[in-house]
């Protein structure tokens, strides 16, 4: 690999500092996508800002009517926790289905959200359930943070410190996997909450995006054969090798069943 | 940079640019080369090892993350210690022919250690699930499983004595 400097600061200011004065400088989190990326020369960074001395970014916390997780949490602590799989029983599920064991030790849920990904299974998990993303700055709702292709609502030199979830009544996710990647296909989250439910979808398209119609449908009726009959609009999805518009636009009338069913065992 | 580290029980210190890889570190600087790399991009899992007890990709893991931590590699993997004998996962691997030529077997062997002590009671689908991010090139699956099976048992049983 071509050479960069290393940081290891103690403090989220000092961090954020880093970023802004460092030209090409950028945070690692657990490396599972940057690592990759700087090895295969698509990204060539000057310096690199390692977040994990900094206190406070791990763990998970009941805050009664949400949960918060540190940015710094990696997935396998997520999928283990018994909090996590009482509270938010989708997200657990989903944790547990990112990557393999390995990416789980390391991945973190902050870094998998700052990368927003197509194809990640958190962004569908914060979208799905409402959460908030809380950072150095100031805390966005997920309806505003996820703006696309790689693209979220961040800030130059703002860091996410946590992510805050809702706690619903019942929620789910279903993916069908990429069989090498391992990445989302097609996923779909649903999260039922007294005053509607929300549908998530990841993989389908270039962003992690919602569905109205089984939004409405699901509310009137949480049951799988509530959505078996509305189809998604296949314009905006992605065609690729691993599959064309209109299967997964197939697969997520597909996996929001398997999702509801999910959320009701 | 210095990097200090447990290296399989062993205090361990290194001077490693940050961009050095583990991989590359445990083989060439080392000259552990148990820890093999097969495909080099995160997929095959040939070079797992054990950072503070949990099973990480050697080819995606920076130097700068040793620091501090306990490292374990598939020449630390030891039945009682001080037996010279084999773990007993490594015997469940000989008894059941869980490998052909050999070359993704540390991967195995390590990610079967961690995946068998963070759940006791193991299930064949906990173990595939579990096997996700290790390839075996000779398509050795079957036996590998039963190995991943039977070696659990084992390292239970050990615990229990």
């Amino acid at each position: 690999m071509k050479p960069f400097a290393y940081h290891q600061p103690a403090q989220i200011p000092d961090a954020a500092k880093l970023l802004t004065s460092i030209e090409d400088s950028k945070l690692v989190a657990g490396g599972m996508t940057l690592i990759p990326t700087i090895k295969q020369r698509l990204a060539n960074p000057a310096a690199l800002i390692d977040l994990s001395k900094l206190g406070n970014l791990k763990g998970i916390t009941d805050d009664g009517a949400t949960i918060t997780i540190g940015a710094m949490t990696p997935h396998a602590v997520v999928a283990a926790s018994p909090l996590v799989r009482t509270k938010l029983p989708g997200l657990s599920a989903l944790a547990s289905m990112i990557g393999d064991p390995a990416v789980r030790s390391r991945g973190t849920i902050g870094g998998s959200v700052a990368n927003n990904d197509p194809a990640a299974d958190y962004p569908a998990g914060v979208l799905g359930l409402g959460a908030t993303i809380v950072t150095s700055t100031r805390e966005i709702a997920s309806g505003k943070f996820f703006l696309g292709l790689f693209e979220t609502a961040l800030e130059p030199g703002e860091i996410i410190t946590a992510i805050r979830f809702p706690v619903p009544l019942k929620a789910g996710y279903a993916k069908f996997k990429a069989p090498a990647s391992r990445y989302a296909l097609v996923g779909v989250f649903v999260a039922k909450f007294a005053d509607g439910v929300r549908v998530a979808v990841t993989g389908a398209g270039p962003g992690v995006f919602r569905v109205p119609p089984m939004e409405a449908a699901l509310s009137e009726n949480f049951d799988p054969t509530a959505v078996a009959a509305i189809k998604i609009d296949t314009d905006g999805l992605t065609s690729d090798i691993h599959a064309e518009a209109d299967y997964r636009a197939h697969l997520v009338t597909v996996m929001a069943k398997r999702a509801v069913e999910a959320a009701l065992s | 940079m210095q990097i200090s580290f447990t290296l399989n029980g062993r205090p361990t210190t290194v001077e490693a640019a940050p961009a050095t890889l583990v991989s590359e570190l445990l083989r060439e600087q080392l000259h552990l080369t148990g820890t093999h790399i097969g495909c080099d991009t995160s997929q095959c899992g040939a070079c797992v090892v054990h950072l503070d007890g949990l099973p990480v990709k050697s080819c995606t893991l920076l130097a700068p993350a040793l620091d501090g931590a306990t490292l374990l590699t598939i020449e630390g993997l030891q039945g009682a210690p001080g037996s010279n004998q084999m773990h007993p996962m490594q015997e469940a691997f000989r008894e059941h022919h869980g490998l052909q030529c050999g070359f993704c077997t540390p991967g195995m062997l390590m990610t079967a250690v961690a995946l068998a002590a963070e759940k006791p009671d193991l299930t064949e689908a906990d173990v595939r699930h579990g096997l996700e991010g290790n390839i075996c090139r000779c398509t050795g699956y079957q036996n590998i499983v039963v190995s991943v099976m039977a070696g659990a048992a084992a390292m239970n049983a050990a615990k229990g004595e």
